[in-house]
């Protein structure tokens, strides 16, 4: 049944559609959750509120589970499922830039587009910066290219990766999420802070 | 630690597991629907090459990013699924703001720090994520989030270092913070 769009269930146009309808459930979720808040998002590296990662890996251990039912049930073909390629330094040095990033900007480029909507300030500033990084990459792609492109693993899944099954890997990952949630209400009480 | 007694002034937001949860069924709907994961990086990046191309199209046309960008959408960089998903991003914050009188013109920072210093810091980020995101093919969303829904090695690694480095680097950008 799913993907509806790789099995032509629905058209193109209908799917953008559904893509609007996703980003409102998307934008709506975060900023319910406090995402539009950079004091609320940097909390979880110093403790005073962990919110990021309650609800990020809440969100990730839901979408892992209910995949593998889905595709269980027949209802997805988790092979039509984009998996994300793995380029393993470019990944590596991309995401410790966007590590410094969200330091010291106190957003990332979802959250940023969330908190501008409902009128931060700092988060416009945020998404102006955001346009002038994605615009220095594009210039110096040329050189960027190799780096870019290379070591380039294909797409494979962690229990791929570790050769276990897809439900001992999600199981072990739910194990490490409850604990670190445990972690994160402990960090709350011990490091509180003032709303500003 | 006579803090911890002193009441906490806390502006209300839903529990953030069920937050979680509901993020992860908006995530499993859009795998369902359309195959893939949410995203925000790739639809900036969108808007910055339909601007180059506007602005500058002979420099789009000799510069290697745009050309291939261009080259692998035939219908126009604004035409992308990323770009509608993220305009329904800005109307579901901003309905949910509407909603529980969240909506305010504001620079939120620090009372330790101006927000000059705020704003300042905070064009510093986005250029860094901007790059970086770009770098590392997604952002949080589709990279680390979308990636690690799906089971992707990728996705893991990205979350890895995006938080990591960040950890890494929290003690020496302490005084915008706490």
């Amino acid at each position: 049944m799913g993907p509806l769009i790789n099995n032509n269930l629905i058209s193109q146009n209908t799917n953008f559609f559904l893509a609007f309808l996703v980003g409102i459930g998307f934008g709506f979720v975060l900023e319910v959750s406090g995402f539009s808040s950079s004091r609320k998002l940097a909390g979880v590296f110093y403790g005073y509120d962990t919110v990021v990662l309650k609800v990020f890996f809440t969100a990730a251990i839901v979408a892992m589970v209910g995949l593998l039912f889905m595709s269980l049930f027949n209802w997805i073909d988790l092979d039509l499922v984009y998996i994300n390629p793995t380029y393993l330094w470019s990944t590596i040095i991309g995401g410790a830039i966007m590590g410094a990033g969200f330091i010291t900007g106190g957003f990332c480029p979802g959250t940023g587009f969330c908190a501008a909507s409902i009128g931060k300030i700092d988060a416009i500033f945020f998404i102006g910066g955001l346009f002038l990084g994605i615009l220095i990459f594009a210039e110096a792609y040329p050189m960027l290219e190799p780096l870019y492109k290379g070591s380039f693993k294909g797409s494979p899944t962690l229990p791929q990766a570790l050769g276990l099954k897809d439900g001992v890997v999600v199981l072990g990952i739910i194990f490490v999420a409850l604990g670190m949630f445990w972690a994160g209400e402990w960090a709350e009480r011990k490091f509180p802070r003032e709303e500003y | 630690m006579s803090e911890s007694n002193k009441p906490i002034k806390k502006t209300w937001y839903i529990n953030p597991y069920l937050g979680g949860v509901l993020l992860g069924l908006v995530l499993i709907a859009a795998n369902f629907v359309s195959g893939r994961g949410l995203g925000a990086s790739g639809a900036a990046k969108s808007a910055v090459v339909a601007t180059v191309n506007t602005v500058a199209p002979a420099h789009a046309d000799k510069t290697l990013f745009y050309e291939e960008y261009n080259a692998s959408h035939a219908e126009g960089p604004l035409k992308s699924w990323l770009v509608f998903q993220m305009l329904g991003v800005i109307v579901g914050a901003f309905l949910s703001g509407a909603i529980f009188n969240r909506l305010k013109f504001k620079v939120e920072h620090s009372p330790k720090i101006t927000s000059r210093r705020r704003l300042i810091f905070a064009v510093i980020g986005g250029i860094l994520f901007g790059f970086g995101s770009q770098l590392g093919r997604g952002c949080t969303s589709g990279s680390a989030l979308s990636g690690m829904g799906v089971l992707s090695l990728g996705g893991f690694i990205s979350m890895a270092f995006i938080f990591g480095t960040a950890y890494a680097l929290a003690w020496f950008f302490r005084k915008n913070w706490i």
